[in-house]
C-alpha cells in the first residue's frame, strides 16, 4: 500500500490506542486516586498550595468555580498586555524585534488566552523571545482551564445529587503538571533528535551555496512546539507554523505532532467514560466523534492527493497532489490528513497552507470548526458536545413523549435555554462578523489576497477560525489591521467564554436536581440510536447555518473551477 | 473575591517558574546532548556552514533546482504564496514555471515535470525535492556537467531519503546534500 497512506492509518491507529490507557490516568489524576508520578507531583502540588494560599480540598460550587476561572483569566490578560506592549526593551530580544502595538496586543493577548492561538504577527518578526516563552506560558494554562472545566461536568454527573463540585484550583493545576508537562518533555526529547533548534541565540546569518547571503531565525522552538500541540493550542513560533522545517523537520516529528494534539481530546472523551463509570457512553460519543471526524478528514486527504484540476490541466505529471503550500516531506496525504485533525479539534496549528487547499477541502476544514465537537479541543470539546448531548436528550424526549432526562437527572426550561443560547451563539458570531467585514470593504474585502469565491472564504474562514478558537487561518488574509485585530479579538472572546460558562451552568443546576434512578422509562443514551440523535442534531444545526455561507464560498469556487 | 485575586496572583508566579523557566531549562538541556546542541542540524562544507533542514535557492543549471519559494529561500522569514487554486495569477505564474523549466531543459517532455517542481512550498523552505524531480533535472545536468546520466542517478539513489522504517511517508530527496554531492563528484 502507499506509504504515505500507511503513515495515516499508524498515526490515527497508535493514538487511539494510547488514548485509552490515558484516559484513565487522567480520570484517577482528576478523582485523586493514586497514580505513577505521585511522589513527584504530590510534594510539588502541595507546595505551590502553600505558597498560594490555596486549600486545595475545598470543594465549590460551580459558580465559585467560574469565579475563580475568570479572575485568573482576567490577570492574565492584563500580564500579557503589558508584556507584549514593551517587549522591544524587555530582555531575550536578540533580534530587536518591536513590541506589539495596542491593537494587535489585544488580539494575540486573547487569542492565546482563549485556546486559540490566531496569529495576526510572524513568529520571525513580531515577537521576542520573552513573548515567545510568556505565550508558551499561556499554552500551558489555558488548557488547563478548559479541562478544568470539563472536569466540572464530569463531577456534575459522578455525584448523585450535589452543589459540591470539586476544587477549580486542584482540576486545573494537576491539568498542568501531571498531564501537559510530561507529555510536552516527551514531545520535546522527539522533536531535538530529529533537529529541532533549542537556543536563546538571535538570528544566524549564512552564506548558501549559490553565493546568497541569507538570515535564519531559530529560538527556543523544541520548548514551544510540543505544547502548542499537546494543549491545542496551536501558534507557530514561526510564520509557516508546521509547515516550518525547524517547527517540523522530519516525517516522524509529523506524527509526533499530530498524535501530540490528537491524543488529549480523544483521551478527554475516554476520561468522562471512566470517571463516572460508564465506558459504553464514552464508546457511544467516541464514536459519534469518530464517524464524523472520517467523513471530513477521508474526503480531503483524496482531494488533496488527486491535485488541482487546473494544474493537471496543463499537461504536467500532477501526480504527487496539491503540492501549492505543502512540503514535500510530509506530502499530500498527510497534509490532507493534518488539515482535518487541527481543524476538529482547535489546535489550528497547519502543516500545508490551508488557503491553497482544494475548496471543498477548504469547506471541510471550516465545518470541522463550525461544528466544533468531533473530538474538540482540550476540554473545550467535552463542553462542546455536552450542549449537543443536552439538546438530543431534549429533542429524543418530546419525540418519544417522556420527560428529558439525562444521567438521571431531569432536563428543564432553563437548562435548555443555556443549551440554545450556547449552540446558536457559535453560528451568530460567526456569521454576523463575517457579515460587517463583507459590507464594509474598506476594511473586510480590501484584506483579501485571492479574487472571488475564494476572497469571500478567506474572511468566513478567519471569523470561523476565531469563534472555535482554531487560530489557523486562510492566511493570505491581510489581518493585521484594527479592524481585524478587534473585531476578531471580541468574536474569540464570547467564543471562548459562552462554551465554558453555559455548559459549566448547565452541569452546576443538573447537579443540585435530585436524582431519579433509571426504569423502563428512561431513554437510554448509551445506545447508537442515541448516537445517530446526536449526529442528527449536529447536522441540522451546522448544515441549516452555515451551509448559505459555505455555497457563498468554497462550493461556488468549486463549481467555477 | 479579593482572596481569589491573591490566589491568582501567587498561582501565576510559581507556575510561571515552573512552566516559563523551569520547562524550558529542562528542554535547553536535553538539546546539549543532541546533535548541534540545540542550534539545528547543520553541514560545514568548504569551510562554509549550512542548516541541513533550511531549503536554499539553486536555480544555476549545473545544480538540481529547489521548488520555487514564496519567501526566495531567505529563513529571516517563512511562508507560503496563500494562492486559491482558482486563481488565476497563480495558475499564470505556474504556467510560466512550467516554460522556463522546457526552455532549461529541452530534451524533457512537458508530461516527466513533477508539480512540486513548478508550486511552492508552505514553509518557502522546503529542502526537498521528490524523486522525479530529480530524475526529470538528469539529462540537464549529465550536459553541463560533461557527467554520463547513469552516475548521476546512483547519485540519486544514493541520496534518496526512505519513507520512516520503509513503511510512513513519502521518499524524498534533501537538494542541499544532493547539489554538495554533486560538486564532490569526480
Amino acid at each position: 500500500m502507499n506509504t504515505e497512506i500507511l503513515g495515516i492509518i499508524a498515526m490515527f491507529t497508535i493514538t487511539l490506542l494510547l488514548a485509552i490507557p490515558l484516559g484513565q490516568y487522567m480520570a484517577k489524576v482528576y478523582a485523586g486516586e493514586r497514580t505513577l508520578f505521585d511522589h513527584v507531583f504530590n510534594p510539588l502540588e502541595k507546595l505551590f498550595f502553600k505558597v498560594s494560599g490555596i486549600n486545595s480540598k475545598n470543594e465549590m460550587t460551580w459558580k465559585q468555580h467560574l469565579v475563580a476561572l475568570l479572575t485568573i483569566n482576567l490577570l492574565w490578560f492584563l500580564m500579557s498586555m503589558l508584556i507584549l506592549m514593551n517587549m522591544s526593551w524587555l530582555p531575550l530580544n536578540p533580534d530587536n524585534n518591536p513590541s506589539q502595538s495596542a491593537d494587535l496586543a489585544f488580539n494575540t493577548t486573547i487569542s492565546f488566552l482563549v485556546n486559540c492561538n490566531l496569529q495576526h504577527y510572524s513568529g520571525e518578526t513580531g515577537i521576542s523571545y520573552l513573548g515567545q516563552l510568556w505565550l508558551m506560558f499561556l499554552q500551558f494554562v489555558t488548557a488547563g482551564i478548559g479541562m478544568a472545566a470539563a472536569v466540572v461536568i464530569f463531577k456534575a454527573f459522578k455525584e448523585k445529587s450535589t452543589t459540591q463540585l470539586g476544587n477549580f484550583y486542584d482540576y486545573f493545576l494537576k491539568s498542568c503538571t501531571r498531564i501537559l508537562l510530561p507529555i510536552s518533555l516527551v514531545i520535546a526529547a522527539i522533536l531535538l533528535i530529529e533537529g529541532t533548534p533549542m537556543t536563546f541565540n538571535g538570528k544566524d546569518t549564512i552564506v548558501n551555496m549559490q553565493g546568497d547571503t541569507v538570515q535564519v531565525s531559530t529560538g527556543p522552538v523544541a520548548a514551544f512546539v510540543p505544547i502548542k500541540h499537546v494543549g491545542t493550542n496551536g501558534g507557530g513560533f514561526f510564520g509557516a507554523n508546521g509547515a516550518h522545517p525547524l517547527e517540523n523537520p522530519t516525517y516522524l516529528t509529523n506524527m509526533a505532532e499530530m498524535f501530540a494534539q490528537f491524543i488529549i481530546p480523544m483521551a478527554m472523551v475516554f476520561a468522562f467514560g471512566f470517571f463516572i463509570r460508564r465506558k459504553k457512553f464514552a464508546w457511544m460519543i467516541y464514536s459519534v466523534m469518530t464517524v464524523g471526524f472520517l467523513m471530513l478528514a477521508v474526503p480531503n486527504i483524496i482531494m488533496e492527493m488527486k491535485g488541482n484540476p487546473a494544474i493537471s490541466a496543463m499537461g504536467i505529471d500532477n501526480s504527487l497532489g496539491a503540492m501549492e503550500g505543502k512540503e514535500t516531506r510530509i506530502g499530500a496525504a498527510a497534509s490532507g490528513f493534518w488539515s482535518i485533525v487541527t481543524t476538529v479539534i482547535s489546535t489550528g496549528s497547519i502543516n500545508s497552507m490551508h488557503d491553497s487547499s482544494m475548496p471543498l477541502s477548504g469547506m471541510n476544514e471550516m465545518l470541522a470548526m463550525m461544528i466544533n465537537s468531533f473530538y474538540g479541543g482540550v476540554g473545550a470539546g467535552i463542553l462542546n458536545i455536552f450542549i449537543f448531548i443536552i439538546l438530543a436528550v431534549f429533542i429524543s424526549g418530546l419525540m418519544v413523549g417522556r420527560t428529558p432526562e439525562f444521567m438521571g437527572k431531569k432536563i428543564e426550561a432553563r437548562e435548555m435555554k443555556i443549551a440554545m443560547i450556547v449552540a446558536l451563539a457559535h453560528p451568530f458570531i460567526i456569521l454576523v462578523g463575517t457579515a460587517l467585514a463583507a459590507a464594509f470593504p474598506s476594511v473586510g474585502t480590501a484584506a483579501i489576497s485571492n479574487p472571488g469565491f475564494h476572497g469571500f472564504s478567506q474572511m468566513l474562514y478567519e471569523y470561523t477560525s476565531s469563534a472555535a478558537n482554531n487560530g489557523s487561518g486562510f492566511e493570505g488574509l491581510g489581518d493585521n489591521t484594527p479592524w481585524w485585530n478587534i473585531s476578531t479579538g471580541i468574536v474569540l472572546l464570547l467564543g471562548r467564554f459562552i462554551p465554558i460558562i453555559g455548559p459549566v451552568a448547565i452541569a452546576g443546576l443538573l447537579a443540585q436536581k435530585k436524582f431519579i434512578p433509571e426504569s423502563a422509562g428512561t431513554l437510554k443514551t448509551d445506545t447508537a440510536t442515541f448516537g445517530v440523535m446526536i449526529f442528527a442534531v449536529i447536522a441540522i444545526v451546522a448544515a441549516l447555518s452555515f451551509f448559505p455561507a459555505l455555497a457563498l464560498g468554497p462550493i461556488a469556487e468549486y463549481f467555477s473551477m | 473575591m479579593k482572596k481569589e485575586i491573591l490566589s491568582a496572583i501567587k498561582l501565576t508566579v510559581v507556575l510561571i517558574i515552573l512552566l516559563m523557566v523551569i520547562y524550558p531549562i529542562i528542554v535547553w538541556g536535553m538539546a546539549q546532548f543532541t546533535s548541534g546542541s540545540g542550534n539545528g542540524q547543520t553541514i560545514t562544507e568548504n569551510g562554509k556552514m549550512y542548516y541541513a533542514n533550511i531549503g536554499q535557492t539553486f536555480n544555476d543549471d549545473k545544480y538540481f533546482w529547489s521548488r520555487p519559494s514564496a519567501v526566495d529561500y531567505n529563513a529571516a522569514g517563512s511562508g507560503g504564496s496563500n494562492k486559491a487554486p482558482s486563481n488565476k495569477e497563480h495558475l499564470q505564474l505556474v504556467q510560466a514555471r512550467i516554460d522556463t523549466f522546457l526552455i532549461h531543459n529541452p530534451d524533457i517532455k512537458k508530461s516527466e515535470i513533477p508539480v512540486d517542481l513548478v508550486t511552492a512550498s508552505g514553509s518557502g523552505l522546503d529542502p526537498h525535492i521528490s524523486v522525479k524531480a530529480a530524475n526529470v533535472q538528469v539529462k540537464r545536468i549529465a550536459k553541463i556537467r560533461g557527467v554520463a546520466e547513469g552516475n548521476l542517478q546512483k547519485l540519486i539513489v544514493s541520496n534518496t531519503e526512505k519513507p520512516l522504517m520503509g513503511l510512513f511517508g513519502p521518499e524524498r530527496i534533501n537538494v542541499l546534500k544532493l547539489n554538495i554531492a554533486l560538486d564532490n563528484f569526480k
